[in-house]
């Protein structure tokens, strides 16, 4: 699925949710089930900063395409932080960068959370997208064979 | 409701108490509102709101200047406030009330001119291991200024002081203390009077930061000789950017100015200004005046329904809200102080305070959750904050009820 695709599908989920507390039930759920970082990488490197409750966001490139894994204090934050590696995980660096993000508008997140917390939403996107244009712009300038 | 104690309080007509403030009627998500969060501001009742309206409809006009008719009544008006607040707090003169923007402000008041006219380097200031950061920051930027040292008087799990410790620290050295009368974080009501007994036994003034202890229980400065008493006008009812600094005449004499500016000269030439006599002193530029005379009329409303009869309503809620809440499957409260006020600040198992906050919100109640502007006290226990419901005279026990349910039910998705 593409990122468009993924989003598309969230957004779906989520609207036949019909109160605020079914879906912070189903985001809860996800941030039980978010696979677990890898220990090493809780470090204060790994934290993302402007997020109230700590979160630890690690990235791994494998076949040309970043996997993202993370782990959060809290388990809202989780089920957040979910939603996040959902739609951007298993893509390339260029489709990271270029996509355009509106599911968390589109779910109402920016305007239910509080506001410490979509800023946090906020700043783990900004994040993701840093990643993807740093593994961009090395990858570009490995095929210009030029080190960066 | 389960298990509500009979209202032993008959002077307080709840009913009629949360019909006086507007926001209480307020819904939020559509449901009606559990506001729990009294420590960080209250609402205002009707009648502080009237009186800001009427200040501005029929008597604005600045004080202390004009000749005219409006600024001889905006000026009678405010002056009166000042006798109100003293009446209030039981203060000798009104020339003892200063008044500030709040707590925080009337502190750095405080720390500026007492480091700026008593304190040399070497000197050491006392605070508590409770204190709220505005309580911790104008005392240590004020140390760092004069070269001075602040230590602090340790607390233990319970979240109550060590007075042992307090005794041992009281040198020679210590020129000021600094302690809260009631924990924000932690509810804990100190043993003040214990602490200023000592504190004079070595000639050393004490300030007591009551932001938390005026609106729910009688003070009187007299009665326990405090140099410096402060709080902030927008936690008992009355309107925020007010607050006030009781201190004795005799220290509020010595102490050099803090601000400079307009109301606080006698006469001022470019070669040397005299000051003006208390408490235009300490009162630099024009004051929030609306803001003051609201805050008389928050006064009075508290005055007209009696701090005794608020005390013992809120006693008893507190006594029920803990009842109840340790009946809820690992909580644990945070702070479990003997003589406690207003707050109770707990945590469920290991679920984050920002999730239990938020979860809470959605079912239209208000807590706060965080390090409520105390991270000493939040490094002591080892936690990233706590969930705190805070009380007041409005509050109900169905509030609690509705707290207890509302916590059941987020714990039971977080878990």
């Amino acid at each position: 699925m593409t990122i468009k695709e993924k989003q598309d599908e969230l957004i779906s989920d989520f609207s036949f949710m019909e109160n605020w507390m079914d879906k912070y039930e189903h985001i809860i759920q996800l941030g039980k089930e978010l696979p677990l970082i890898d220990e090493k990488y809780k470090t204060p490197d790994h934290l993302i900063k402007g997020c109230q409750s700590q979160v630890w966001l690690h990235t791994d490139m494998q076949d040309g395409k970043l996997i993202f894994t993370a782990d959060s204090d809290a388990v809202i934050t989780k089920g957040l932080v979910s939603l996040m590696i959902t739609v951007f995980s298993g893509h390339t660096p260029k489709e990271i960068a270029e996509s355009e993000i509106y599911f968390i508008d589109a779910i109402g997140l920016s305007s239910h959370l509080s506001p410490t917390r979509s800023n946090g939403l906020l700043s783990m996107l900004k994040q993701i997208k840093l990643y993807a244009v740093a593994y961009e712009a090395k990858s570009q300038s490995q095929k210009n064979g030029k080190e960066l | 409701m389960q298990n509500v104690p009979d209202i032993t309080v008959p002077a307080i007509d709840i009913e009629k108490i949360r019909k006086d403030f507007p926001l209480l009627q307020e819904k939020v998500y559509g449901l009606p509102l559990v506001y729990l969060d009294n420590a960080a501001t209250t609402q205002k009742p009707q009648i502080v709101l009237d009186t800001l309206m009427h200040y501005y409809i029929h008597l604005n006009s600045n004080v202390h200047r004009g000749v005219h008719h409006l600024s001889q009544e905006a000026t009678a008006a405010y002056e009166n406030s000042r006798k109100t607040v003293a009446s209030f707090l039981n203060a000798r003169k009104p020339e003892e009330i200063i008044f500030t923007k709040g707590t925080t402000d009337s502190i750095n008041l405080i720390a500026y001119s007492f480091g700026r006219g008593e304190i040399k380097p070497g000197d050491v200031v006392l605070v508590s291991a409770m204190e709220h950061h505005s309580n911790i920051v104008p005392w240590q930027m004020m140390c760092e200024d004069r070269g001075a040292e602040m230590k602090v008087i340790p607390m233990d799990e319970n979240g109550e002081l060590i007075m042992s410790e307090f005794s041992a620290l009281l040198t020679d050295k210590v020129k000021i203390i600094a302690v809260t009368y009631v924990s924000n974080s932690l509810g804990t009501v100190n043993p003040v009077r214990d602490i200023i007994a000592q504190a004079h036994a070595r000639n050393i003034p004490v300030l007591l930061d009551a932001a938390q202890a005026v609106q729910h229980m009688p003070v009187d400065v007299q009665e326990l000789d405090v140099d410096f008493l402060v709080f902030s006008g927008h936690k008992i009812y009355g309107p925020t950017g007010t607050g006030v600094l009781y201190g004795k005449e005799e220290w509020l004499d010595r102490l050099p100015p803090y601000q400079g500016g307009g109301d606080m000269i006698k006469t001022v030439t470019f070669a040397k200004t005299i000051y003006n006599v208390l408490p235009y002193k300490f009162e630099a530029g024009t004051p929030d005046i609306s803001g003051a005379i609201a805050l008389e009329a928050a006064i009075k409303y508290v005055q007209q329904i009696g701090v005794e009869n608020i005390q013992a309503w809120e006693e008893q809620l507190v006594d029920y809200a803990v009842q109840q809440l340790q009946q809820i499957e690992g909580l644990r409260f945070i702070g479990n102080a003997k003589h406690r006020s207003g707050a109770i600040s707990f945590l469920v198992d290991d679920i984050h305070p920002y999730d239990l906050g938020e979860l809470l919100d959605k079912q239209g109640i208000a807590i706060r959750t965080g390090h409520h502007c105390a991270e000493p006290v939040m490094g002591f226990f080892c936690i990233p904050g706590t969930v705190r419901a805070s009380f007041a005279v409005y509050t109900t026990f169905e509030d609690i009820d509705r707290l207890v349910a509302g916590i059941k039910k987020a714990a039971a998705m977080l878990r």
